[in-house]
This record gives C-alpha cells, structure tokens and sequence, in this order.
C-alpha cells in the first residue's frame, strides 16, 4: 500500500509542477520546477524499491545486500537534490534580472499582446 | 633516420608551422615566410630521403595505435603515387611561400595567411598520404576548410566571403558524399585499409553497391576538381589572394580530385558505368571550360575556366579508362601543376605592379616588364601545347589515347575531333592572354605606370618555367623515373609501353596538334577584335545553364524552405515550445513504458497503522502542492510556504523508507531554499487579483489552462502509473551489491550513500561540485549588474507603514522600529552561530559511517552564516566576519582536485582513495579515509557557493536607488 501512495504522491506533485511549468509567470515556472523535482527525486528514489528500517549504513562484518535497501538510488537523489537546488537559485536570479531588464515578469519577457 | 620518422615529419611538420606561424605577431611578415619556407624545404627534404626506398615498386607503411581496441589506427602509408603529389605539394608550395612573401600586402595580417597555407599544406599531405578511407576523408574535408579560409583571406571583401562560402558549400557537400561511399566501399571490402580496398578489385565491381559507391565517390572527386556542373565555384574562388590562386587552384587542391581518381582508378575503372559517367564529365568539363575561358576579361578568371578545362582533360584521359589514359593523367597532372602555378603567378606580378587584371585596360606591358612577359608566354606556350615544352608532350600523349580510343567505343568517334577543337581554344586563350596583355599599344587606363617585379618574387616563376622548358626538351631524363614509379603503384609492374620522348615521327597526333595550333590561332585572328569587346565578358550562347546560376537559386530556396519550416513549426513564445517538449517527453515515456510491457497489478492494500499515517502524510504533502500550484500567481508567499509543505512530506518519506542521508540533505536544502525565494520575492511585481484581463483574452487564456490541466492531468497520472508499476515488481540485481558489499572492505566507510560519493563515484561527485561553483560564480556575475524594475525600488509598504508610525510618536524617530525587530531572536541566532558550526562539523566527521557528509555539513554551515545575515544585517555581519565565498569556492575545488591528484603520486588512477584506521589518544580507534579529505573540498565548496548566492541576492536590498545613479557614472 505504500507504493500505492508514493505512486500517488508522485502523479501529484509531478501534475501540479507540469501545470505551473506552463503558465505564463516567471514565478510559477520556478515553482513549478521544483515541485516537478520533488516528483522526480521521490521517482528515481522509488526505483531501488521500497523497505523500511534497512538503511544502507552497515552494521556488523556481514555484508549481505538483502538486508539493506539499495543504495543506488539514494546516491543518485542525493546530487539531484544539490544540483536542483542551485539551477532553482539560478533560475531565480535569472528570472529578477529578466524581469529587471524587460520590467516584466511574463516568460516571454513581455506582457502578451492583446 | 627510420622511415617511419621521415613520414611522421612530412605530414605533421606543416601543421606544427601553422600553429607557430599563428602565434607570430601581425607585422612578422619575413618572419613568417622563412617559417614557412623551412617547413616546406625540411619537409621536401625527407621526402627525398624516402624516394631510394620504394623504387621498386614498394610501398611504406607505418601505422599509429590509436583506439586499438576498436581497430582504429593511423596509417601513413607512401608509394610511387603520393611520392609524386606529395612532391608537388611540398615543392609548390615552397615556391608559392617564396612568392607569397613579397606579394601581400605588410598591412594585411601575413603570418596568419601562412598559418593557413601551411595548414592546408599538412592537410592535403595527410590526403596523399593516408592509408586509410576514413582517415583520408578527414584530411579531404580539413582542406576544404583551410581552403575556406585561404579563399576568405581578404574578409573584408564581399567577394572573398561569398567565394569561400561556395567553394566550402560545394566541396564540403562533396566530402560527405565521400564520406558515404568510403563506408560503402568499407562495406563492400570489409576493412577501411586502401591496400586491402586496392586488392579488391573483383568484389568491389561486382558488388550491387558498386554504382552507388561509385557515384558518391565521383560527387566527392568531381566537385573538388571543379568538374561540371560543380565547376562554377573555381572562378569565385578567384577573389583569394593570387599566391592561394597558384597553390590551390592551380596544383593541389583542385587536384585532390584526380588525386582520389587515380588512387582509385585500379579497382574503380573499367566499366561501363565509370566510362560513362567519368569519361562524359571530363570531355564536358574539358569543352565547356576552354569555351568559357575564351572570352574572359579578368587574368585570373581566364586562367580558372583554363584550369576547369584541363582538369577535364585529366578527368577525360582517366575515364577512357586505358593504363596509357592513366599514365597520360598523371603526367598531365604534373606538367599543368608546373605551367599552371607560374601563369597565375605572373598574373599576380601583373596585378601586383600594373594595379589591374583586367584584359580591357591592359596592353602593351611588354616593355615595362620584359622578363615577366617572356617568362609568362612561355608559361602560356606550355598551356598552349607549344612543342619544346611539357605542355606538349602530354597534350599530343592525350591526342594519341583519343584516336586509339576510336575503336574501343562506340561513342569514341568523334572524340578525336572534340580534343582537337578543345586544343584549339586552348591555344585560342592562351595567345589572347599574351597578345592583349604584352603587346599593343602602351596601357592608358592604367593608375600607375608598370615595371618588373622585385626580382624574388619573380624566381618563383622561373624556377616553374625552367621546369617546363626542361621536362619539355629532356622527359625521360628529368620526370621519368618519378612517372614511372607513380604509375606502377597505379598499374601494377607490367606498364603498358609508353615513350617520353619530343619526337615520335610524324603520325596522326602530331597532324592533330599541328591541325590545333593552327586552327587556334587563325581562330584568334578572326575572331580576337570581337571576342576582346565583348562588352559582357561572358562566353557567347551561354546564360542560364550556369551552375552558379543554379547554386544561387538553390541556396536561395533552401533558406527560404528553412524560413518556412521555421514558421510553421516553430514558435517564439515560451508556453507552446514547453508544452510541446511536454508532450513529447509524455509521448516518449508512455511508449517506452508501454514497449517495456509495464503492467499494473493490483496489490491489496493493508491497512496497518504504520499504512494509514504514510496515507495521511501524503494527504497532506498532496494538498500543499496543488494548493502552492493553485497560489503560485497571486500569493507568492502562500505558495513558498506550502511548496515547503510538499517538500517535509518527501523528507518525511526518505525517513520512512530507510534513506536518512536523503532525508536530511533534502530538509537543510528545503532551508535554504525557501530563505532563497523569500529573499527574491521582494523583486516580482505585485499582482492584483481584482485586476481583469479583456474579454477576449480571458476565454484564450481560459482555454489553455484548460488544455493545460489535461497535459498536467495526463502526465501526472503516467508517472503514477509507471512508477506503482516498478516498484510492484521485484527489483533487479544491479550494481548495488557490489557496493553494499565493498563499502566497508575496500573503502572503509559504513555509509554506503557517502561511500559511493566520495569514494565510487567521486569523479561525478567532482563534475557536480564544479558544476555548484559554477552556478554560485554565475548568480554572483548576474546580480553585480543587476537593475531592479522600477516599481520595486522603493521602500516596501510595510517598511513605509512602520516609517510613519515612528514619525507619529514623539518619542521615536524614523526607523526605529526596524531597528528594534526581532530583538530577542536576533540574541538566540547570534548564540546559536557556534552551535550550528559544531553541528556542520559533526554532520561531516560521522558522514563516512553515519548519515551526514559533505553535503548536509555545507549547507549546514551555510545556514549558520545566513542566520546571522537575517539576525543582524549584511553590514553588522560583514563588520565581524571575513565572508569571502568566492574564494571559498576555489578554495573548496582545489582541495577535492588535489585529493584526487594525490593518487596519482602513488601511481594510481584520479580520486583512488586510500584508507587506514589510526588509535588515536583519547579518540581511541578512528578510520582515516583520503576521501574524508575530498569531502572537506565538497564542503567549502558548498559552503562557498550557497552563501554567495544568498549573500549575493540579499546585498541587493542594500544598495538604495541613490548609490544605483552613481555607480551608474562609473564603470566598474
């Protein structure tokens, strides 16, 4: 069942970050993005299987893969998590100064003719 | 000195000149050219030393490892053939250096002109000299390109730029022709090496492919040997500089063509289809281009439409496809090198010193520049097929292969006549190119009165024009032994008989060449007054079948077919170009998921306690995405705080499901992030629900978000569907188990997520540190110049709300009140400073065993410093503490690099960590890892990069509009 509301949680954020991804604000194209990494990071993490209480910190001398979830996944997440931390910083900063040099905060860099 | 040495030498000699001469200074013009001039000489040099080495018909080999593993290597490879075009490419070119020196112009940028020859000198070595196809086509498209810089030299001229854009459009177009029809040939023959392609005769002629490896073959050849229809791009080239003119167009690169013919003749000649189609190019090219050459005004135009003429006459003897064609070609090949350079030369000296080359103003230079003008008619004589001269013997070895050739094929009938009329306009255009520029009345339409050259530049031609004189008086002594030697390596030992020799009695090709002599000249007696008016200066009956007619058109409708395709596909709005990718990724996915056979089976649910609070969490973090995404227009600041929601219901998660190391880099990262936004919001215009669009616009808009909640609808329930679809499935052994299992023993750190950063895979680790770096080093470039919209400038309503309350009272005065916010929590963040850093130093020392690291610690750390910055103020911070992340950033990247190089010392590969457990007092047993000392790097690094975006974005609040007008005046 908990994969059941993970995949739940997944289609969720990942449809409000699509929806935000393609409206006409500079704003909700940067939250949008981050709600799409959130759906991504818990994807990718997903995809190394669900297990509680088994995290890949070695205990003991025998090293047996079953006992631990895998740790794969967990290491790719981790520099996603990095990394879209700053491309959202840059995005911000790219979307001020946009918006300082068109004075305007549409995606098109300008208000949409009517 | 090993032969392999001396090849190494005589192809990459001129390339390392082409990289010295570029680093030369812009006037070292001498310099420059003595460069060149000893490159070309040292090279001609071992070349000679390798000529005792193969006259028995051998052929050198020396091969480079390159990727051994797929089969690939270098192959220099020399035989009678490429002795031959290498000679001339290394002996030309040293001669057209000589020239070049004191042709150009000391304020043009010299050095850089011979750093391009030189270039293209090293790749038309590397085309004669390859011993692979593919290895040959490189170099094949590398002169296309120098040749595409030599052409534009004088980029200043319009005509340069266009000249040296069709010649690159045409033989680049050419070269992956090539490219195609070497891998068909590949294909065919199974191995890329010319001697096993060279020993495939039977296989390659009888293969299916052979006609179109043929084709794309020729469409390679013939548009580098400017053969019709591709011919048109030669004239044009004739903007370049005229030392390019005499190198290029005259001796090697228009030769590559024949070059790759006669390399290929062997195993391509023959049949019908080459006969054909290579024979009808040459006799069309050799016809046409006389006839075009005829009635030229331009010096240099007549001596192009020459050159396309004689090159089909090469094209021509090739395609008869007889051993004695062949040998005729190469012999041919070499003479028009000779004749060739040294008419375009002397046409140069004409330009260079009379100011024009144009035929209508010139006359009568005969006596300002007597040597040139003999120098240059015997040239033209040589062109011309005047006996004594090389010239001749080839032209009458020519006349003598078009009536043997009377019997083999039908269509050979009236060859006989067509190259004698052919030679006749060539003596047609010779005589006039002497007669209007040496004689008649004194020039009067000249801006400066002519004389001889400087007598350097006129060595050059001298030393061509001996060349002809000899070869013409004595072949078999002089060009002999190195024909010979070429067309073994092309024919095999049993050469058919041939004679070099001035006089092989009189017989029917003599009567030919007598009967062109003397019709070329009566032609020009008749015809000369109406051909040198010709106000046009085009040839007669010839206007629109012109390939460069054609090619304008093409180009033409190609950029407009692109400006159209662009229109209707394309869109300059961001919102459709992203639903598009949308859409696609959606399209990509499903069909992937779908050709994968992911299916859904349906599990039971359970519902456990532990089921019903993970349901509930998710309930939660659901609500606060959509309701942020619902937000996200008009109430920035709900929809920040709610993303956060969403983002402690992920980090929740990674708790649950056994990823502590996530769980807590994801929640220090949440930190950050919203203090980022925060700090940006302060920036975005207000927004204004009550604010209505137009009628019309509102139902557009309506519409899309419409459309767009079904994309959003769909996409999210693919990646829901895909995903229960995965994880109900049993996972697949990967390569987690090798590191669950070798975290500990090899790299002696117990948490594996670490282990795998900074150990296994710590060269990703370094690509995404500098990538950080890089980020925080753009934001900070950004903001240095950045310029506020007007509308946020002024103080915040809030700011003004508490400004005037402060005016109101008596007792206080205007931003006290700001003064005094956050008084007691401004104490406890102070206090909490050193704890936070103990903190980050903890998260870091457990990180190789325990959940923490690198990561988690920097950012940490980073929190402490933005603490303060909220608590106290950029200026009280800046006053206490030395915060300089740029440097921190190199700092941090040096460390994890020279952590990663220091296993180089010990003769191991980039970033190989080293471990070992040291009993310290006190701290008792502890591992010393080397990659604990990367992660350090990691964390400055981290540290650096996010305290400088932070730091970078909340300074902007300090500047105040006053100091933006003055930093304005200045321009720093």
């Amino acid at each position: 069942m908990m994969e059941l509301v993970l995949a739940l949680a997944i289609g969720v954020l990942s449809a409000s970050g699509v929806w935000l991804l393609l409206r006409p604000r500079t704003f909700q194209v940067i939250m949008g993005l981050s709600l799409l990494s959130y759906a991504v990071n818990i994807f990718i993490f997903a995809m190394g299987r669900l297990k509680s209480g088994a995290p890949p910190v070695l205990k003991g001398d025998v090293f047996d893969p079953a006992r631990y979830t895998d740790p794969t996944p967990q290491a790719l997440v981790l520099t996603a998590i990095v990394i879209s931390f700053a491309l959202t910083a840059l995005f911000l900063v790219v979307i001020l100064t946009a918006r300082g040099i068109t004075g305007s905060d549409h995606v098109d860099g300008k208000e949409p003719d009517a | 000195m090993s032969i392999s040495f001396l090849l190494v030498i005589i192809l990459v000699l001129p390339f390392l000149g082409a990289i010295v001469a570029s680093g030369l200074p812009r006037h070292a013009r001498t310099s420059a050219a003595i460069l060149s001039w000893v490159v070309a000489l040292v090279s001609l040099g071992c070349l000679a030393a390798l000529w005792p080495m193969f006259q028995d018909g051998e052929t050198l080999r020396y091969e480079i490892t390159w990727l051994p593993s797929l089969g690939v290597n270098l192959v220099l490879r020399l035989d009678g053939l490429s002795w031959l075009f290498s000679a001339l490419i290394l002996g030309i070119g040293a001669l057209v250096v000589l020239y070049a020196r004191y042709y150009m112009s000391p304020k043009d940028p010299v050095p850089r002109f011979f750093s391009f020859l030189l270039a293209f000198m090293g790749a038309m070595q590397g085309v004669v000299l390859s011993g692979n196809l593919i290895q040959l086509v490189v170099f094949w498209e590398l002169t296309s390109l120098f040749s595409f810089l030599l052409i534009g030299y004088w980029h200043q001229n319009s005509a340069a730029r266009e000249g040296s854009r069709m010649a690159l459009t045409v033989t680049a177009t050419g070269g992956i022709a090539l490219l195609v029809g070497m891998i068909l040939i590949g294909r065919i023959v199974g191995s890329y090496d010319l001697d096993v392609v060279l020993a495939s005769r039977d296989a390659i002629q009888e293969s299916p492919l052979y006609l179109p490896a043929l084709i794309l073959l020729l469409l390679g050849a013939m548009t580098k040997s400017a053969q019709f229809p591709f011919h048109f791009w030669l004239p044009r080239a004739m903007a370049a500089p005229t030392p390019v003119s005499a190198y290029l167009h005259s001796a090697t690169m228009v030769k590559a063509g024949i070059f790759l013919l006669i390399r290929f003749w062997p195993v391509f000649a023959g049949t019908e289809s080459w006969y054909l189609i290579v024979g009808g190019m040459g006799l069309a090219t050799l016809l046409l281009g006389a006839w075009c050459a005829i009635f030229q005004h331009d010096l240099k135009g007549l001596l192009a439409y020459s050159t396309i003429s004689h090159l089909g006459l090469i094209v021509l003897l090739l395609g008869l496809g007889s051993p004695l064609g062949c040998i005729a070609a190469i012999f041919h090949t070499v003479n028009h090198a000779t004749f060739k350079a040294s008419l375009f030369m002397a046409a140069g000296i004409i330009d260079h010193e009379a100011g024009t080359r144009d035929m209508r103003k010139l006359s009568g230079l005969f006596r300002f520049m007597p040597f040139t003008a003999t120098l240059a008619m015997v040239a033209a004589a040589a062109m011309a097929g005047v006996p004594l001269l090389n010239g001749f013997l080839s032209k009458e070895m020519f006349l003598a292969e078009a009536v043997a050739s009377v019997n083999t094929h039908g269509l050979n009938l009236l060859l006989p006549a067509l190259a004698t009329l052919a030679s006749a306009f060539s003596v047609l255009y010779s005589l006039r190119f002497i007669h209007t520029t040496f004689f008649g009345p004194p020039p009067t339409k000249l801006d400066r009165v002519p004389h001889e050259p400087v007598a350097w530049m006129r060595r050059p031609v001298e030393v061509l024009v001996a060349l002809c004189l000899v070869v013409g008086i004595f072949p078999a002594v002089t060009v002999g032994p190195f024909l010979k030697s070429a067309a073994v390596s092309v024919l095999g030992f049993d050469l058919p008989y041939y004679s070099l020799a001035l006089w092989h009695g009189f017989n029917l090709p003599l009567v030919l060449s007598l009967i062109a002599l003397a019709g070329g000249v009566g032609l020009y007696v008749v015809f000369g007054k109406r051909i040198n008016a010709n106000p046009r200066g085009g040839p007669w009956g010839w206007k629109r079948l012109n390939g460069g007619w054609l090619f304008e058109r093409a180009m033409t409708g190609l950029f407009k077919g692109s400006e159209a395709l662009v229109r209707l596909f394309g869109a300059t709005r961001q919102q459709p170009q992203l639903r598009a990718i949308v859409l696609v990724a959606l399209l990509a996915g499903g069909l992937a998921a779908i050709g994968a056979g992911l299916v859904i089976r349906p599990i039971m649910p359970t519902p456990t306690l532990a089921n019903w609070a993970f349901a509930g969490l998710w309930l939660v973090g659901a609500s606060c995405a959509v309701a942020a995404a619902w937000q996200a227009k008009y109430h920035r600041l709900a929809a920040v705080v709610l993303m956060g929601g969403a983002g402690l219901a992920s980090c929740l998660s990674f708790v649950w499901l056994s990823a502590p190391d996530l769980a807590v880099t994801q929640l220090l990262v949440e930190v950050v992030t919203t203090v980022l936004l925060l700090l940006g919001l302060r920036w975005l215009p207000k927004r204004l629900e009550t604010i209505r669009l137009p009628q019309a616009m509102e139902r557009r808009s309506r519409r899309r978000r419409r459309i767009d909640l079904v994309i959003a609808a769909a996409v999210g329930t693919a990646l829901a569907a895909i995903s229960y679809a995965v994880m109900t499935r049993p996972s697949v052994e990967g390569i987690s188990r090798f590191f669950v299992e070798h975290a500990y023993k090899d790299a002696g750190g117990r948490n594996i997520v670490n282990v795998i950063l900074v150990d296994f895979r710590a060269f990703d680790t370094f690509g995404e540190i500098t990538v950080l770096g890089i980020v925080g080093l753009t934001i900070f470039a950004l903001l240095r110049r950045f310029r506020p919209a007007d509308d946020t400038l002024p103080d915040p309503s809030q700011q003004k709300a508490q400004n005037a309350s402060d005016r109101d009272h008596d007792t206080r005065s205007e931003g006290d009140t700001l003064k005094e916010t956050m008084l007691i929590p401004r104490v406890v963040m102070r206090w909490i400073f050193p704890f936070i850093i103990l903190l980050a130093v903890h998260l870091f020392l457990r990180g190789h065993d325990l959940p923490g690291g690198g990561f988690a610690a920097g950012v940490t750390l980073s929190i402490a410093f933005i603490l303060q910055y909220m608590a106290s103020g950029a200026r009280w911070v800046e006053e206490r503490l030395a915060i300089r992340p740029i440097f921190w950033i190199g700092v941090g990247l040096v460390i994890a690099a020279l952590s990663g190089i220091g296993s180089w010392v010990f003769g191991y590969p980039f970033l190989t960590s080293w471990f070992q457990y040291a009993d310290l007092p006190i701290l008792g047993r502890v591992p010393l890892a080397s990659a604990v000392l990367f992660d350090l790097g990691v964390v400055i690094l981290v540290v650096g990069a996010t305290v400088l975006t932070l730091v970078a974005l909340a300074h902007q609040s300090l500047r105040k509009p006053k100091q933006r007008d003055a930093e304005e005046g200045e321009p720093s």
